[in-house]
């Protein structure tokens, strides 16, 4: 449920961001690199002829065929809560249902290109309204505690796989560098991750390859950042295994200290390192321990004696 | 019409049946007079767009019922009318005592069927309507439960006819449904309509939820201190999942799936993020069917392989127990007023509708020589289905009805048309009469407590007696008051 909504809300982000800022020096939107952060070039081409705003937007708005569209991040974050019905709070249920509900319903009309802005915008505050609903509704047991570990993953994940596409679509155009189209382009990525007045505040001159990656992925206070998120996975396992019932659960967290290890490293080093690589090692790890969260604690096999 | 109502009720009529709300005279009822004066005041667009927002916020709060397609999950209203059916504190103590007397007389029933068979010996009931009947489980043979109670709850379906007498028309002994639209209907009135509901002393159902756990926790094996309860369900494909839900939010109980349980070591168990967990009383949502495939269905994979090995050495309870549905059969049903008078010595309390049972020659002649006036009802079957309502058949109708009643007359029971008393109710041109009936809610454990409400089902097709969801019913909040 938690990463059916982060992503819902990632996907408004990046589609208002991508129609706003992505545009290339003949004004057109660039809707390919869209597909590719998603990896849904196949599923996309299987169902539309063209890669066009209109068909782009359709394809993660309201789209049935694709799991990962807006509409079915709303059906499966409601299935999912339906199953825990008993143990979520009424407003979580019922604001689900009514989201679901509306986004379910929308009309091609409210897709209209001069809509867009407005529909992103309604779908960012149902899944913030989301988060706040559970912050300060959710019962405070150890179903907060994985609400809050998916959620962390989730947004973790998000945050890597944008820079990885947006890094490799910008860093060919080096002979573009301090070229207005170039700032566009980074101002769109920062955009992207809720990161624009951030990086602002932290470099008040520039935009560099590493200081945006470095910023979007390192930087301590910026809530999206790679690092806050294992910061706060490893805060919420702390509390998690002291509860009462996990006191005799062993869970190994070598991967947990390795994800720590890559946080700390300087934005220079990672370049160094090779982003793809980096960013890989990152994504693998968060898969790691989203398997081994499921496999210790939500799926245990019980043999009989 | 009462020369008192000159708005929203001024051309309401209820022609020749019981009124809820006006009785049989035109004065009214003494305790409905201030809320008859109060919704008579209503103006009917506002109340329509109140009924409306009723509607929408069952829909977004989820008090659904869900069908699946492939890919999509479509939420359905059951249709709530805003206009309550309203209960008087005499009508209520005799609803009352009469269904804690006839569940009394029930569990004794099946007690006696699963053990010593006096009434079947005695000849008061026929030996083979009971034991050659489907629901008889004669795996529970001998098997003793606390206090007696098998039905821990029931629901007893009610109506009233053309004088205002309450009758039984059935018993649910088994899984009855319904409960959770009495307190959520109950809730979503306090809120729509402050404005009727203020001062009204109306008895409140919202610890049903407690009574009912408090119940259970009485079930559990008398040396376990605090019993552990979980409801089973059949999972969220169920009509009914939104209620398993509620009771289970209600009662502060896990919700389970026969996948989430286990028999190890004589007892079930919860499996749970932090190891297993052993479960003292099971409410389960579940037929008897499909609750263990090593007892009953061995196709079902709802149930907990194993758990009726651990119902029948007492490690667990079950509510409802198995095996209850022989209680509330119809053709049962005809010997209700007899199984009260050998079980308790007493008269019954509520009287059931006249029956005629067509396996008896007497039963089958008469039901021949009246189709044509006779409700029909073939034995096995819930929900309304295969009913024949005489007055209303086609000739081709009852010409079916006569071949299928000789072919099977085992399979039939034939009832005089119930008038089945009305309620005024919204409808798109108005307020009209719709028919309504009545199903109290009966917990028992220790002892039996009636919830102070029940389910008003109410037919929203005009003339129609067939109160059921699956045939076009909606539902009534139902006051009663002190």
């Amino acid at each position: 449920m938690a990463r059916y909504m982060h992503r819902a809300e990632n996907l408004a982000r990046v589609i208002e961001v991508n129609e706003t800022f992505a545009r290339n020096t003949k004004g057109e939107n660039e809707w390919l690199p869209l597909l590719a952060l998603h990896r849904d070039e196949e599923r996309f081409a299987k169902y539309y002829a063209q890669v066009d705003a209109t068909s782009v937007v359709r394809f993660y708005v309201t789209d049935s065929e694709n799991p990962n569209s807006i509409r079915q991040c709303s059906y499966y974050a409601r299935e999912n809560a339906r199953s825990i019905r008993h143990l979520v709070s009424l407003e979580l249920w019922a604001q689900l249902n009514v989201f679901y509900n509306w986004a379910s319903s929308l009309s091609p009309r409210k897709l209209r290109m001069t809509e867009l802005s407005r529909l992103c915008g309604k779908i960012k505050e149902s899944c913030q309204l989301h988060h706040g609903i559970v912050e300060t509704t959710l019962y405070r047991d150890q179903i907060y505690l994985f609400y809050k570990l998916g959620k962390l993953l989730e947004l973790c994940d998000q945050t890597t796989r944008l820079v990885d596409i947006k890094y490799h679509a910008l860093l060919p155009s080096a002979v573009d560098v301090g070229t207005p189209l170039d700032v566009a382009q980074w101002n769109a990525l920062l955009r992207s991750a809720a990161a624009y007045h951030g990086y602002r505040r932290v470099y008040s001159r520039g935009m560099t390859p590493t200081t945006v990656a470095g910023f979007i992925l390192l930087d301590g206070d910026f809530p999206r950042s790679v690092k806050s998120c294992v910061r706060e996975i490893r805060e919420t396992f702390s509390v998690l295994l002291a509860r009462e019932e996990f006191r005799e659960i062993g869970f190994d967290q070598s991967c947990l200290v390795e994800l720590e290890l890559l946080c700390n490293k300087s934005p220079d080093e990672i370049i160094s390192i090779g982003l793809n690589q980096y960013l890989d090692q990152v994504q693998l790890r968060l898969i790691e321990l989203g398997n081994q969260v499921s496999n210790r604690f939500l799926m245990a096999h019980y043999s009989t004696e | 019409m009462s020369a008192e109502l000159k708005g929203l009720l001024k051309d309401y009529e209820p022609g020749s049946f019981y009124c809820e709300m006006l009785g049989n005279s035109t004065d009214g009822l003494p305790h409905t007079k201030d809320i008859l004066a109060r919704l008579d005041r209503l103006k009917p667009g506002a109340l329509r767009r109140r009924s409306k927002a009723a509607d929408r916020e069952l829909f977004n709060l989820g008090i659904t019922f869900t069908v699946y397609s492939d890919k999509d999950a479509i939420d359905r209203v059951l249709p709530f009318d805003v206009i309550p059916r309203v209960l008087s504190a005499q009508d209520w103590a005799h609803i009352e005592s009469g269904c804690i007397q006839r569940v009394t007389a029930i569990n004794r029933f099946i007690a006696d069927v699963y053990g010593e068979k006096r009434i079947l010996k005695e000849g008061i009931v026929p030996e083979e309507l009971v034991l050659r009947n489907s629901n008889y489980r004669p795996e529970m043979e001998g098997h003793q439960v606390a206090f007696g109670s098998y039905v821990n709850i029931c629901g007893t379906d009610l109506v009233r006819d053309d004088e205002g007498v309450f009758r039984v028309l059935e018993d649910n002994a088994r899984t009855p449904s319904g409960v959770s639209y009495v307190v959520e209907n109950r809730h979503l009135m306090l809120r729509s309509f402050p404005d009727l509901t203020d001062k009204i002393p109306i008895r409140r159902v919202s610890n049903y939820g407690m009574k009912l756990r408090e119940a259970l926790a009485e079930m559990a094996r008398p040396d376990i201190d605090e019993p552990r309860i979980a409801l089973l369900s059949p999972g969220v494909f169920n009509s009914a999942y939104f209620e398993h839900v509620f009771l289970a939010r209600e009662m502060g109980a896990p919700l389970v799936e026969g996948r989430d349980l286990m028999v190890d070591g004589g007892y079930v168990h919860m499996k749970t993020t932090s190891g297993l967990e052993r479960l003292d009383v099971l409410y389960r949502r579940i037929d008897d069917d499909f609750l263990d495939p090593l007892s009953f269905n061995k196709e079902s994979v709802l149930g907990v392989p194993g758990l009726f090995e651990v119902y029948r050495n007492g490690n667990i309870a079950l509510a409802n127990s198995v095996g209850t549905g022989v209680a509330d059969d119809k053709a049962i049903y005809a010997y209700m007023p007899r199984i009260i008078r050998f079980y308790l010595d007493e008269d019954p309390i509520l009287q059931n509708v006249d029956t005629h049972l067509c396996r008896e020659p007497e039963g089958l002649a008469y039901t021949l020589a009246h189709l044509e006036a006779l409700v029909v009802k073939p034995v096995g079957e819930s929900g309304g289905y295969g009913v024949v309502v005489g007055p209303k058949a086609s000739k081709k109708e009852i010409k079916e009805v006569r071949a299928a009643v000789k072919a099977k007359p085992e399979n039939y029971i034939s009832q005089p048309v119930v008038g089945l008393s009305v309620s005024p109710t919204l409808i798109d041109s108005g307020i009209e009469p719709r028919h309504v009936d009545l199903r109290p809610y009966i917990i028992t454990g220790k002892e039996s407590w009636v919830l102070p409400g029940g389910l008003t089902r109410v037919a929203l097709r005009k003339g129609s007696l067939v109160v059921n969801s699956s045939q076009g019913g909606g539902t009534k909040d139902t006051w009663v008051l002190e």
